[in-house]
């Protein structure tokens, strides 16, 4: 197994690249443009001296090597000077800067990586822990009213979008019941809000409930399916028989036997989404302006934001690479017989 | 409901002799309460939108400016919207479309993502290749992604196969291709760990060729998260669907989708909550019915239930 | 991440030491607490120079001010300047070629020091200096030098005459930056300056505490800011993201906020809103129109290389009968009480605004007239064919309609291609993803100016009051084309000797009242060519809560232009 992972580590390089730059073509070849955004008074020849002045007009190849020493070298020099005590100069060695702020794109990133988490993180955590235990007691007692409720929620969760129950949601929380009201929520996310005693907690929980809420239906609705699906397979299996005639309680049949086996596919849908955590969810961030990654994203690909698109989306990529080892390592610690060497 | 009866009423009068395999699917199928009902809403949902347009002669791009924001009434059952057009005329012609993409996209999805998952799951040297591809597509930024696709493949596919035709085949394939990677990841695990059960290495013992092994012993055990994955997949295309047309990668504006009726309704969502209403229950009740079949359909497959 | 708390419990303590200080010594300001804001276009720079984005504008104006500005009548009314300079105070000099601006006197910057004539130099070199991608150089047009002459003094000289000096350091775009902070971020340097990108010091009633780009801004009362009793509020909460409905929602419906910029929504939707009694709308109007560009060259795809170029004209929209039957067939009142409510008027000129310049001329299309334009495309010998659809010679009237994707426009595409229909012209409709639409990328085909189809919709105006530039985009050369890289402002390929003459003359009259008539025929000619066809004249919306006094709704400026003088009612 550690051979398997370091091998596939080792093999994780070439891929990133290759991914990076498949990355960059797509972005580059892709018609935005950052003056697109500006008003229409503005002349042509100021849009192309701005052009000009953020490198847009350079071949393709040069974007992408500058890009790539730039995020593979610059960034990890800037990160580590104080821990080797490098003198970083960034005249000579420049960061990522985004196109729309000027600013170097990892420090927006790190800004926004803490809202994303709270949010959207945490709903991820929460989705799967209510879907889990959902799923297992669905397909344990697979037509019973349990399971027909969970199955009408879980797809009525899935196909009415976060667009949707995300406005239902602050209508009725936010608007209908009045402003001093205990049960008001905030329908604005409060971003500079700091958490450091029990007030600011407080303030903190409610203005997470409705994202986290809306988010997490989904989620869970996602996962319980597949979890409910894998459960039933295994409840149909010999070693199950087996379980039971050996007198085994139905307890340590399911949650320890079934369970194991059946979190194959669930731990795919895990891994899976975990990296789009870190991308953020972009709907959901605009209905309550929690201005996370997701809205990074999609504001940098409406202002053809070239470098923070590709940045962001490479961390992505990593992220995805990474995730899908740790499933693949997974597989094999919970079914022994999977062998990869 | 009138299906149903005349279908069971014809089943046991003609009981073949022999029993043939999808015979017994079918009859494990039929037993299968959920999935019934499942049947017949979709089969009501399907004659809704292609037969409805015969009776209901409004035309569901006709504006009625003086009727706009009207609530239900004779005239309009389901109300109009703010330009004065028929609700239930555009549900109608907004179902053919969202129904056509969504199950042809999945269809698609599903294909690619079952091919990709059963091939590297099965050979260990197509493994490597194949789940790196996967992480590349995971990778992909979809929506530069999209405005790439549309850039290159608009006109070409419009000039091919006339503006509808064209945009029908972009869309089904920018969704299809965007969405097959889950059911890849998720049915290679699958079959991953099934690769190793005893009775796949006794039938490869005996000398079974590979592809005989994975149409019968393969996919028929990781049918519960293909068909899950099917259900789930149509969902998300009817909105995806939706969130095309606003790159403009997607059918004309004034074309009437489920999806883009549901994104339009919002807006008015405390005023006439009914725009919303109808769009959000035709998907949701699609995608019900569609995961009730789907779980009728794994049963029937499955050979352990039908001794029960 | 400790680094980030550290600084923003650094600036909230520092923020509670200034307030009870204020307390003490002034009596008014900061006495309002709180001021929230909210724009769902959130501003990503506070540096106007290098992004001519209107959220960006707006939210630095909070910071950093020009010499002069627009007030809400359109008039200039001078900033930090002493008065605004005219030919009859000697300010300008009489061959119009420069301009003399002074100081107020006694000006500090946020951080104490004094505003000199350096730092309004140092604006203009930091704008025009090569490689800096200046997005205001337009302002400084024509500028060859400007000169200190007394200690709060400077002359701007003009290369040629400039019967509107009004330019440089006039307006939101182009104010006022602290020398001192910018001296190092002259040209290509301009986009390493990071912190005075995010936080420029200023002259204006606010400073920023913390700027978190495309999310957040925290402001608070400048302690040099000129007026001692301004501005009440002591803090300011500038929050941009979500939607025109959620901000509209946030101050209207739910009141957690004071302010919401560009509320493009549909009339009921904001009657609705405003009905919750917590908010009130306000709206101005500028010289923004809706509009319809009618392509005078064929777009055909089977053109290859040469489509939409002056090579091939329009097979049926070079003909003036379908382009009026086009404009006749439209009702703009219908339009603008769908789409805009009260932030609409139905207008038949392309330059509407300011009141000497707009026409009356061409007032005939505010009446829908169907059998009219019906009546013209027979005369003109197009028949209705067996499919509802006029032709002649075996030309069909079909078109592709095009615009940006937007709620409103998608609605006046279906509204126009049914009136349309009804006069026996089909159409096929078509929307564009606006960052498309409107970006200038050469490689696609569906950008605004290659305008690969037979109409499109989109909404132009112009910065201040002078409509020259404006007028100017529809010479013959400023048609798009290969050999300009598709660059240009007309759109429609509109080309006319006489109306290029008036473009030469127009640049070298000085007198006003010559410059109003000439601009007035200007418009009256394209209006009457109909290759451009008006729709809406759009106001500014912004919706205002009832807790929240003082604001003035400009349109020829930023709209928190005047935020030193809001205060809370209670």
């Amino acid at each position: 197994m550690l051979n398997y992972t370091i091998r596939r580590l080792l093999l994780a390089i070439p891929t990133l690249l290759f991914i990076s730059l498949i990355i960059f073509l797509i972005i580059a070849l892709s018609p935005g443009d950052p003056t697109a955004s500006l008003p229409l008074s503005v002349p042509a020849e100021v849009r192309e001296q701005i052009r000009e002045a953020l490198g847009f007009n350079e071949p393709i190849y040069i974007r992408y090597l500058l890009w790539l020493k730039t995020f593979v070298i610059n960034e990890p020099m800037y990160y580590l000077q104080d821990v080797f005590g490098w003198e970083y100069d960034k005249s000579i060695n420049p960061r990522v800067i985004s196109w729309q702020t000027r600013s170097p794109v990892m420090d927006t990133i790190v800004q926004r990586v803490p809202q994303t988490l709270w949010v959207v993180g945490m709903s991820y955590v929460v989705g799967i822990l209510i879907a889990v235990p959902i799923g297992i007691i669905s397909a344990y007692k697979q037509y019973s009213i349990f399971d027909q409720i969970g199955t009408f929620i879980s797809m009525v969760g899935f196909s009415v979008p976060t667009f949707f129950t995300g406005v239902l949601l602050i209508v009725v929380f936010s608007v209908m019941i009045p402003n001093d009201s205990f049960f008001w929520l905030p329908s604005i996310y409060d971003t500079t809000l700091v958490v450091e005693d029990w007030d600011s907690f407080w303030k903190q929980v409610r203005q997470m409930i409705m994202p986290v809420f809306v988010l997490s239906l989904f989620n869970a609705a996602q996962i319980s399916r597949y979890m409910r699906a894998s459960v039933l397979d295994n409840l149909r299996q010999d070693y199950v028989r087996t379980a039971r005639s050996k007198g085994l309680s139905e307890k340590i049949v399911v949650l320890v036997h079934v369970l194991r086996n059946s979190l194959i596919p669930v731990i795919t849908v895990i891994a899976l989404g975990v990296p789009q955590v870190f991308g953020g969810a972009i709907i959901t961030e605009q209905v309550f302006k929690v201005n996370g990654l997701g809205q990074l994203l999609i504001l940098a690909i409406q202002d053809g934001d070239a470098p923070t698109v590709q940045t962001l989306t490479f961390i992505f990529a990593v992220l995805i690479v990474l995730f899908n080892l740790v499933a693949d390592v997974l597989y094999g610690i919970m079914d022994p017989r999977i062998r990869y060497d | 409901m009138t299906d149903t009866t005349s279908i069971e009423s014809i089943a046991p009068d003609d009981l073949p002799p022999a029993r043939s395999q999808w015979g017994d699917v079918w009859r494990q199928f039929k037993t299968h309460k959920g999935a019934l009902i499942g049947m017949i809403f979709f089969v009501a949902i399907l004659l809704f939108v292609l037969l409805g347009p015969w009776f209901w002669s409004i035309d569901p791009t006709y504006i009625d400016i003086r009727a706009r924001n009207s609530g239900p009434s004779l005239l309009h059952p389901m109300g109009t919207d703010q330009l004065g057009r028929d609700t239930f005329a555009r549900m109608m012609a907004g179902g053919q479309v969202s129904l056509a993409v969504g199950i042809t996209a999945m269809l698609l999805a599903l294909f690619l993502g079952t091919l990709v998952g059963v091939m590297s799951g099965y050979f260990k040297s197509l493994d490597g290749p194949l789940m790196r591809f996967t992480d590349l597509f995971l990778a992909l930024p979809l929506l530069p992604l999209l405005l790439v696709i549309i850039m290159l493949f608009r006109e070409p596919l419009n000039n091919q196969f006339g503006p509808e035709g064209g945009i029908f085949i972009l869309m089904v394939s920018a969704i299809g291709i965007t969405s097959w990677m889950q059911t890849a990841r998720i049915v290679r695990g699958d079959v991953l760990s099934l690769k190793e059960l005893e009775f796949v290495l006794a039938a490869k013992s005996i000398g079974t060729p590979p592809k005989r092994m994975i149409t019968r012993h393969v996919l028929p055990n990781v049918l519960s998260p293909i068909m899950v994955s099917a259900t789930l997949g149509i969902a998300s295309a009817i909105i995806t669907e939706s969130s095309l047309s606003f790159l403009g990668l997607g059918f004309p504006p004034d074309f009437p989708t489920w999806g883009r009726l549901l994104y339009d309704g919002v807006i008015f969502i405390d005023q006439y909550p009914e725009r919303v209403i109808w769009p959000g229950l035709a998907i949701s009740l699609t995608v019900l019915s569609v995961n009730y079949i789907g779980d009728g359909v794994r049963d029937a497959l499955d050979p352990r239930n039908r001794d029960r | 991440m400790r680094t980030l708390k550290t600084i923003l419990l650094a600036t909230a303590a520092s923020a509670v030491a200034l307030t009870g200080a204020w307390a003490d010594g002034h009596s008014k300001r900061g006495k309002d607490g709180e001021l929230k804001i909210i724009y769902w276009q959130a501003p990503s720079i506070l540096n106007p120079y290098l992004s001519g984005g209107t959220k960006d504008l707006e939210a630095s104006s909070l910071v950093i001010e020009p010499l002069a500005r627009y007030n809400e009548t359109g008039a200039i009314v001078p900033w930090l300047a002493e008065s605004v300079p005219t030919v009859e105070n000697g300010g300008v000099s009489a061959d119009l070629k420069s301009i003399t601006w002074k100081l107020k006197s006694g000006l500090k910057w946020s951080n104490g020091e004094a505003v000199t004539p350096e730092d309004v130099i140092f604006s203009w070199k930091y704008c025009t200096t090569e490689g800096g991608g200046c997005a205001q150089v337009e302002k400084y047009k024509d500028v060859t030098s400007v000169e200190k002459i007394g200690d709060l003094t400077v002359k701007v000289t003009f290369g040629v005459a400039k019967p509107f000096p009004y330019g440089p350091f006039v307006g939101a775009q182009a104010p006022i930056i602290n020398a001192k902070q910018f001296e190092g971020c002259l040209g290509a340097k301009a986009q390493e300056c990071t912190t005075a990108n995010f936080n420029p010091i200023g002259t204006g009633p606010f400073v920023v505490d913390n700027f978190k780009p495309n999310d957040v801004i925290q402001l608070s009362a400048n302690p040099n800011y000129r007026d001692p009793n301004k501005p009440a509020f002591a803090k300011v909460t500038f929050k941009g993201g979500g939607s025109a409905t959620d901000a509209g929602r946030a101050v209207m419906e739910t009141g957690e906020f004071d302010y919401a910029w560009n509320m493009q929504l549909a009339p009921d939707v904001l009657a609705k809103m405003a009905a919750a009694g917590k908010g009130t709308i306000e709206s101005g109007f500028g010289t923004l129109v809706e509009r319809i560009m009618v392509n005078q060259t064929n777009p055909s795809s089977a053109l290859g290389e040469e489509r939409g170029t002056a090579k091939h004209p329009h097979p049926f929209l070079t003909d003036i009968a379908v382009r009026k039957a086009l404009s006749m067939a439209i009702d703009r009142a219908l339009l603008t009480e769908i789409g805009y409510g009260k932030a609409g008027r139905p207008t038949c000129n392309v330059l509407p605004a300011p009141t000497i310049y707009a026409s009356t001329a061409n007032d005939g299309c505010m009446k829908q007239d169907i059998a009219g334009a019906k009546k013209v495309l027979d005369d003109a010998g197009w028949k209705v064919g067996g499919d509802g659809v006029r032709a002649k010679d075996g030309v069909k009237l079909s078109m592709v309609y095009q615009t940006s994707t937007n709620a409103v426009r998608q609605d006046f595409q279906a509204l126009i291609k049914q009136w349309w229909k009804e006069i026996g012209v089909e159409s096929e409709l078509r929307n564009i993803d606006a960052s498309v639409f409107f970006g200038g990328n050469v490689s696609s085909p569906d950008t605004f100016q290659k305008f690969f189809a037979d109409v499109e919709m989109y909404a132009n105006n112009f910065d201040g009051t002078d409509p020259e530039a404006y007028m100017s985009n529809w010479g013959c050369s400023q048609a798009p084309s290969p050999a300009n890289q598709w660059q240009g402002n007309n759109m429609q390929r509109y080309c006319s000797k006489e109306y290029d003459a008036m473009i030469a003359k127009y640049s070298t009259t000085g007198d006003l009242n010559e410059r109003a008539a000439l601009a007035k025929a200007m418009n009256d000619m394209l209006m009457q060519s109909y290759t451009i066809i008006p729709l809406v004249d759009r106001g500014r919306v912004s919706a205002r809560s009832n807790k929240l006094g003082g604001t003035v709704m400009n349109t020829w400026d930023s709209e928190l232009w005047n935020a030193a003088d809001w205060f809370r009612i209670k």
